[in-house]
């Protein structure tokens, strides 16, 4: 524990175990998503219906909860700015591994139709891992089912190790974000 | 030698207990779903989470308290559900009840609530630390029915044995406190849907509100030991209501059968109310189910 008790500045180790324990955790993950309700820009709109009634997606096993400590996944909803980036990368951080990164949108691809905007991060995987994106302006509920679907398929086959690609990359992560975050005033890391 | 089958009777309730939790807890989410309309997840998913959130990793660190709390939830949870007969006289399921168990179970059902209450206000999270005040005010509330109840029916069967409780309520449908003491039932059967934060005074989790309440800053294991000590919790609490007023069971269909009545009593009232604000729940408490308890509470004084 260093001075400041509520973070912890070590960097996590990473999870291995027996080739069936990991399959079977692995199938555990996929069937239970829990994502962090956070909307980044306008496609968080396409995510009530996503959840309500109309599309359901906890008949997938896919709920939202309220902290990002409890969440799996993160769903990059729409463009971000240069201030959202951010918040983005602390709620990130505080996610709990094994954790996802879902971009919505032609925005986080290639910066979409603001693309040219002085405040409009073009290219999101520069700064954080992302598992799968979902094409689209705005993508429709179902699209963003599919890519569930996507990334569902990826973590069962143990392929959805974004996050572990940021561990591996953490310093030439941690170099582009701070090129475009001006006042970098928070802790080093937030595990 | 009766030890060790003790402890295996013990092993076989709490594990047998966590399951039957869980299954209660997913059957609770597919009801909400088909009631919204929606077809839901798997009765199943409450397992699914389990499993998902033991082998999450954890790397986060409040103090003593954060990593105690969990383990006082789960604690309480087992200690009110091994002390309270699931089949009276049996001697396998009737746990380690004893002369005066009432007592200590409603020591344990606080115990609980306490060391969550602790732990939360360590995480240092606002909403967490926020929480802990509406759940203690709240549990003022539902306590003096709740006791009140309990006491009732001390008083009248002149026990604080729920053994003996169960004896005193044998021999047909209408022996049960719930046909004998109605009016105490009622009260306690309110107070219990304050003890489940079921929906008219779901204040202390409060989703959409407060984040998720206490466990905001609990993650992964953590979470998993609270999960588990909530679905431990819940059927303890359900097998006690069956003991105190639908006059215990015979058998393991009849004790699944109450339990399960018990449990769409608390979901069926929780899908169709808003939530009440504390003070609202405390004067809810405090008046309604208190004065229509009272009812019985002369009677028998008076008998």
């Amino acid at each position: 524990m260093k001075d400041n008790k509520y973070f912890l500045d070590d960097k996590p180790d990473k999870i291995s175990y027996s080739e069936v324990w990991q399959k079977f955790f692995n199938w555990a993950r996929a069937k239970s998503l829990w994502v962090v309700a956070y909307g980044t820009g306008c496609g968080s709109i396409e995510i009530p219906p996503m959840v309500t009634s109309r599309f359901d997606a906890e008949r997938f096993g896919v709920s939202t909860v309220g902290t990002p400590r409890q969440a799996d996944v993160l769903i990059i909803s729409g463009y971000l700015a240069v201030k959202t980036l951010k918040r983005v990368i602390r709620v990130y951080e505080q996610m709990q591994s094994p954790k996802y990164v879902v971009g919505l949108g032609a925005c986080t691809v290639n910066g979409g139709m603001y693309y040219d905007s002085y405040n409009t991060v073009n290219l999101v995987e520069l700064y954080i891992p992302i598992d799968v994106y979902v094409a689209g302006c705005m993508p429709r509920p179902e699209a963003i089912l599919a890519g569930f679907a996507q990334l569902m398929k990826k973590i069962k086959e143990g392929r959805a190790d974004g996050w572990k690609h940021y561990l591996d990359n953490f310093e030439q992560y941690r170099k582009n974000q701070e090129k475009i975050i001006k006042n970098w005033k928070i802790p080093n890391y937030n595990w | 030698m009766w030890i060790w089958y003790k402890v295996l009777y013990a092993l076989i309730v709490v594990i047998g207990g966590l399951a039957y939790g869980l299954l209660l807890g997913g059957i609770s989410r597919k009801i909400t779903a088909r009631l919204q309309g929606r077809r839901g997840p798997s009765v199943f998913q409450n397992y699914i989470d389990l499993i998902k959130l033991i082998r999450k990793r954890t790397a986060i660190s409040h103090g003593v308290m954060f990593f105690l709390a969990p383990m006082f939830r789960l604690l309480g949870g087992i200690g009110v559900l091994l002390l309270v007969p699931i089949i009276a006289n049996n001697t396998a399921l009737s746990n380690f009840s004893f002369g005066g168990d009432l007592i200590v179970v409603l020591y344990f059902m606080v115990f609980g609530c306490l060391g969550m209450a602790l732990g939360a206000a360590d995480s240092g999270h606002p909403h967490s630390a926020l929480a802990p005040t509406r759940g203690l005010a709240q549990m003022a509330g539902y306590e003096l029915p709740f006791l009140l109840s309990v006491i009732g029916l001390a008083i009248a069967h002149n026990t604080v044995s729920l053994s003996n409780l169960v004896a005193a309520q044998q021999g047909g449908i209408l022996h049960w406190n719930l046909f004998q003491y109605p009016f105490l039932s009622i009260a306690g059967l309110i107070a219990m849907l304050g003890m489940y934060m079921a929906y008219p005074f779901s204040v202390v989790m409060a989703p959409q509100e407060i984040a998720v309440g206490p466990p905001t800053e609990y993650s992964s294991t953590f979470l998993s030991f609270m999960f588990t000590g909530r679905s431990i919790f819940g059927v303890g609490k359900y097998v006690l209501f069956m003991d105190l007023f639908l006059g215990g069971a015979t058998n393991l269909v009849e004790a699944f059968v109450k339990t399960f009545v018990l449990f769409l009593f608390v979901v069926f009232i929780s899908n169709v109310f808003p939530r009440y604000r504390t003070e609202q729940a405390v004067r809810f408490f405090w008046t309604y189910p208190l004065v229509i308890g009272l009812i019985d509470f002369i009677r028998i004084f008076i008998k």
